[in-house]
């Protein structure tokens, strides 16, 4: 749907956007991920075509966004960071405007426009202005205004900054909803919230693209259940000794004592193999009840630390 | 083009923009009208527009200043450069309403010519080509204050230079007279062929210049295309 071809912005001597490729497909909900700061708006303003690339070129449905704006444009619904909103005007004289101005033709707009509030759920407040809106319901007219002409890729800048929890609970329902009948690409620091409704995730870091893969993927590749924190009675020596002697752990560290009388214990076994059996029994047979013993599975902020620290190590 | 240019309409007087610069329009050439006119008994337009024609430094700004950037203040152009319409046509669009709004203005003055006429006699003509002059050069700077405006986020900034720039205008008439030294010459041409009021006077003697029209709307052009181009260099910009 969006090819993302080499991709570079410069600024000064500073490269914002450095030589990114990728490939949004049709029908999926990709997640572009990167701390503040690493150029994830910067590349979502050049594929939108709000702000030109230093070199590359991003091609919408097969038409470059700067030889064929218009065209192109059309494919796109774009939600900026900051919503471009007009204070001024009601959530309705403004959605009218932005059918104006993406040529829908009048007989049609006012039976699109009603698909669109009911779809973002904003008919109460519909002859509001709209700087006296929450900014939960600004981002829905935000969002609004992205929908507009239904094209067929809605991009996404940050949807659900400096909104309260359950406003945010609401947009992600809201991008699900929009996943299952469009092509969505959403960008996020927070990483749970690309677990929960992308398929795919894009991870950059300092401009440059370091992870695209599956979920799936990215979690499998950091072994799944290889590490576990442990909290045993007994002391803390010996319990030790014991750990490390086990064929299979590859690590066990003393992590403090949480509960009176206890020691706690983050325990790595080498990747493929499974040391919970053979450890309770080890741990019981030598007079250390388990208090707890809690498998880690490593989550999308392993990854992400692992990633975008490799990529800083590299430089 | 007629999106954009309905939206800057209804930004006009959706906000207290459109009522500030029609009053302070008003206000000031109905002071103008009452002492050069009716007081004064004099019929003659012509040297009521002249004399008003200070006022562009005061009322232009107030037009333009907000137009490009309020957008970007506001990150609203982000909706706009990322929709399929042209720059050409954002430009033109606030362009025009801009225009408009100070058209209309000066078509409520035209209750004052109804005035004048009822008691005295005036030359339709001449007044015809008064307005048009008047609206022209209103135009054109328009142009400029919508340059200005695109070139700053700040709507202060683009009052204050628009304002500096239209001054400018004014003083150049005047500074191309004081160069008197021969060398200089061709300094005192290009002020002249610069100069703006120099053109508007000519309409103010109720005169229908061609040469005038063309360089007027052909100023107001090269301001619209070099608009286009500073928010085209700013998409591109790497610094």
């Amino acid at each position: 749907m969006i090819e993302i071809k080499n991709v570079t912005k410069r600024y000064g001597a500073n490269l914002a956007v450095d030589d990114v490729t990728f490939t949004i497909n049709e029908g999926e909900v990709l997640g572009f991920l990167g701390r503040n700061g690493a150029g994830k708006s910067t590349t979502m303003n050049i594929v939108t075509g709000y702000i030109s690339a230093s070199s590359g070129q991003v091609l919408v449905d097969g038409m470059d966004i700067l030889e064929e704006p218009r065209e192109a444009k059309r494919h796109i619904g774009y939600l900026p960071e900051q919503p471009p909103l007009y204070m001024d005007m009601t959530v309705e004289e403004y959605l009218r405007f932005v059918c104006d101005i993406k040529e829908i033709r009048r007989q049609s707009q006012k039976a699109h426009l009603e698909d669109i509030y009911e779809l973002v759920r904003i008919q109460d407040v519909r002859r509001r202005l709209i700087k006296n809106l929450s900014k939960g319901y600004k981002q829905r007219v935000g969002l609004a205004q992205a929908l507009v002409g239904n094209p067929d890729v809605i991009i996404m800048d940050e949807p659900t900054v400096g909104l309260d929890p359950r406003q945010i609970i609401e947009i992600r329902r809201l991008i699900r909803d929009l996943g299952k009948s469009h092509t969505v690409v959403l960008s996020s620091h927070i990483l749970h919230e690309v677990s929960d409704v992308c398929d795919r995730v894009v991870i950059i870091n300092r401009g440059k693209i370091v992870a695209q893969d599956s979920l799936e993927n990215l979690t499998k590749g950091i072994g799944e259940g290889t590490r576990m924190m442990l909290r045993v009675v007994g002391a803390e020596k010996p319990v030790q000794r014991l750990l490390r002697e086990l064929p299979g752990v590859s690590l066990a560290e003393p992590m403090g004592v949480k509960e009176p009388g206890s020691v706690d214990f983050m325990v790595e076994s080498q990747p493929g193999s499974d040391v919970r059996r053979q450890l309770g029994n080890a741990l019981i047979a030598g007079g250390y009840p388990i208090l707890m013993l809690q498998p880690m599975a490593a989550t999308l902020e392993d990854i992400f630390l692992q990633l975008t620290n490799e990529s800083a190590k590299e430089e | 083009m007629l999106a954009v240019y309905n939206r800057e309409m209804q930004a006009y007087f959706l906000t207290p923009i459109g009522y500030v610069f029609m009053g302070s329009f008003l206000l000031i050439q109905g002071i103008f009208f009452t002492f050069g006119n009716i007081f004064a008994q004099s019929s003659d337009f012509s040297s009521m527009f002249s004399n008003l024609s200070f006022i562009f430094m005061l009322v232009v700004p107030i037009l333009t200043m907000r137009l490009m950037s309020d957008e970007r203040r506001n990150k609203s152009d982000q909706l706009l450069l990322t929709s399929p319409v042209s720059l050409l046509s954002i430009v033109v669009g606030k362009f025009l309403a801009a225009c408009t709004v100070f058209l209309v203005t000066l078509g409520i003055t035209g209750i004052y010519v109804l005035i004048l006429s009822a008691f005295g006699v005036i030359s339709v003509p001449e007044v015809l080509v008064n307005y048009f002059g008047f609206f022209l050069t209103g135009c054109c700077l328009i142009a400029v204050g919508l340059l200005i405006s695109a070139m700053t986020e700040s709507q202060v900034t683009a009052a204050i230079a628009t304002f500096g720039i239209i001054l400018l205008f004014f003083l150049m008439d005047g500074m191309a007279a004081m160069i008197t030294a021969p060398f200089l010459a061709f300094l005192v041409a290009a002020l002249q062929w610069l100069s703006l009021f120099q053109r508007f006077e000519a309409f103010s003697a109720g005169i229908f210049s061609l040469t005038g029209v063309i360089y007027m709307l052909s100023f107001a052009a090269v301001f619209l295309y070099l608009t286009v181009s500073v928010i085209e260099k700013r998409r591109w910009s790497e610094g």
